[in-house]
């Protein structure tokens, strides 16, 4: 009991206090911790099936964008979708729903789509498996850089509502809650088993496939939950911002921190994202007992190294794959 | 529509893609690494180029070829050799070369600047002659020989040479091989040297038609390529190569024969018949039929 407290408090506190100081900071920053919640929300869905089956993933990016793009569409005003996006489907372009549903609407959509993707996909494993997860992110930007029915196109996506940083942090947690919850459950503990060894697993009557699809489905589901975050958080989206970078991105984040559990899923993404914001304000001038100025570029230049140094000298990451704890187990 | 010229670009861009497969492939032989940082290698050897316009083309490409092979080893000795001796996991060895990937790219940005920088080296080449009222370019035709002839080698050198017989067993059970005394840093330094040699042809080849070089004009040839060596079985470097082929062949023919307005979906088709392929055969398109299958359980 004390060591779920633990393990579920220590994340869930980080997420807090993230949300606590983005109030007490300027508005410019505020962004960016905002940012980096969503980031977490992100990264902890794709831990959900990544971490716990082993097997890398390409494709949650596309969960994340069918999220968004539902939860931005379905919010804006219908008067003006009218306007901006006259191609909609009709019930798209005429519901109009507050923020909490589009959120639940985008987790539903999100699952509903890796499920739909998992069914033939969690066949494979290994590199098909990477590969054909890639090539769905490639399907989904594709149809949504060009297919008016479903949303803007190519033009930015504006007017979305924004939300608080305590929506964006609740929305966090709950990703958090759900993902510890299924670690914890039968469910989670039989997919990690396919994970250390397939065919003991297999011969103790764990079906890879059914438990991978699960894993998938539910990880799915969160990563619209974060989609649907994203939207809120920034109030207006282009196909552009779901595609490679992100997908890089929140993979990295989460081999930096750890890819075994949820606190190295956390403490990567926010760890990376300070790191960001820091160097993003460097290159503007900073002062850190004295001025300090970057020139444009190194930002990437750091962040990219920071990344690539902490894979190579450590990869099991930050955390080593453990959840937080006082004792190292 | 001028069918000769368009299956001729087609066939030089697939030869283009059917090296920088091989080049991945190589690698993945030996290390069971698939190298995203690869496309990389030839961006770097395309800002060679753009930085030697001046110079006569051979020493251009003389130097082209030895910066991308020293990158190349600096890939391996800096980034992965101590994944490998630590033993990680295939997941993080993939990631790292991401990071790699994206830590080059952006050293390109800061050093290059964003706006690009022109190849001129050969650009002769674009010129056409002309067979049968067809028009071909002879940078089609000098692709597909060099593309040919670099295969030939590296396939020489696998199949006729003592280390290339080393790297071919490293490639079928690295620890084995070990064992029975083929030194692991040697096989794996002539994998990415050969691989380094490839990447250096793609770039002076593929800058002729292209000659914008930008930070991350790497990563598409690399992605495709990538599908491309999947869809053709990672397991044989030939059904890598020919993987690679087809995705440029097939690449190419559409470039040239679609207007844009027909082709906004065309990525969708291309990607949903890479899924197909990979679920029917998760092995790859060409390879044997009888072969080990990928680990299923």
């Amino acid at each position: 009991m004390r060591r779920a407290v633990l393990e579920l408090g220590a994340p869930v506190l980080l997420v807090a206090v993230t949300a606590l100081v983005a109030g007490a900071v300027s508005q410019a920053h505020q962004l960016e911790f905002e940012n980096a919640l969503v980031m977490t929300a992100i990264v902890v869905a794709l831990y959900v099936f990544v971490g716990n089956s082993g097997v890398i993933s390409f494709g949650h990016v596309s969960f994340v964008a069918v999220g968004a793009y539902l939860a931005g569409v379905l919010t804006v005003d219908p008067q003006t979708k009218a306007f901006t996006m006259p191609g909609l489907f009709h019930v798209l372009g005429h519901s109009h729903i507050g923020t909490v549903p589009s959120l639940a609407l985008a987790a539903a959509a999100g699952g509903i789509y890796a499920l739909a993707v998992g069914l033939p996909l969690m066949r494979l494993s290994g590199l098909p498996a990477g590969i054909a997860t890639f090539a769905v992110l490639g399907i989904t930007y594709n149809v949504l850089y060009y297919w008016q029915k479903v949303g803007p196109t190519a033009q930015t996506l504006s007017d979305i509502p924004e939300s608080g940083r305590w929506t964006l942090a609740a929305g966090t947690a709950v990703v958090v809650l759900a993902a510890y919850a299924y670690q914890r459950s039968r469910f989670g503990r039989m997919l990690r088993a396919t994970r250390e060894d397939p065919a003991a697993a297999g011969a103790a009557g764990i079906s890879i496939y059914r438990q991978r699809l699960l894993g998938f489905t539910l990880s799915g589901a969160l990563a619209g939950l974060a989609g649907g975050l994203y939207v809120h958080e920034l109030g207006l989206i282009t196909p552009d911002l779901f595609y490679l970078d992100l997908t890089f991105v929140t993979l990295a984040m989460l081999v930096f921190g750890g890819v075994g559990s949820i606190w190295g899923a956390v403490l990567g993404a926010l760890v990376i994202s300070a790191v960001n914001s820091f160097l993003g304000d460097a290159e503007n001038t900073v002062h850190v007992g004295f001025r300090l100025t970057l020139p444009d570029g190194t930002r990437l230049v750091t962040i990219g190294a920071v990344m690539a140094l902490v894979i190579i000298l450590r990869p099991s990451g930050l955390t080593g794959g453990r959840e937080f704890g006082w004792r190292r187990r | 529509v001028n069918w000769g010229q368009a299956i001729a670009d087609a066939i030089s861009l697939g030869a283009l893609y059917g090296l920088v497969a091989v080049g991945i492939g190589l690698v993945f032989g030996v290390m069971r690494l698939i190298n995203f940082a690869y496309g990389e290698l030839i961006t770097a050897g395309a800002y060679v180029l753009a930085y030697t316009s001046g110079w006569p083309a051979p020493l251009a490409i003389l130097m082209c070829v030895a910066a991308v092979i020293a990158l190349a080893l600096a890939q391996e000795r800096i980034a992965f050799r101590p994944l490998r001796r630590q033993g990680a996991s295939p997941a993080a060895m993939l990631v790292a070369t991401f990071a790699v990937s994206f830590l080059l790219q952006a050293i390109y940005l800061l050093a290059f600047g964003s706006r690009g920088q022109i190849v001129g080296t050969l650009g002769g080449l674009n010129t056409a002659f002309t067979i049968d009222g067809v028009d071909i370019r002879w940078i089609a035709l000098v692709s597909t020989v060099t593309g040919a002839a670099l295969l030939l080698a590296t396939g020489a050198l696998l199949n006729r040479t003592t280390i290339g017989l080393h790297v071919r067993a490293a490639a079928q059970d690295f620890r084995t091989a070990r064992i029975l005394g083929v030194r692991a840093n040697r096989v794996i330094g002539l994998s990415f040297v050969v691989a380094g040699v490839l990447a250096a042809a793609v770039s002076v080849l593929y800058t002729v038609s292209n000659p914008l070089v930008q930070p991350q004009m790497g990563v598409p040839i690399t992605i495709f390529a990538l599908v491309g060596v999947v869809v053709g079985g990672l397991d044989r470097l030939w059904s890598a190569a020919l993987g690679g082929f087809a995705v440029g062949f097939v690449y190419g023919m559409f470039g040239d024969l679609l207007s844009s307005q027909q082709s906004v979906y065309l990525p969708s088709v291309v990607y949903g018949a890479v899924i197909l392929v990979l679920l029917v055969r998760p092995a790859g398109l060409f390879a044997p039929l009888r072969a080990r299958q990928v680990e299923r359980v």
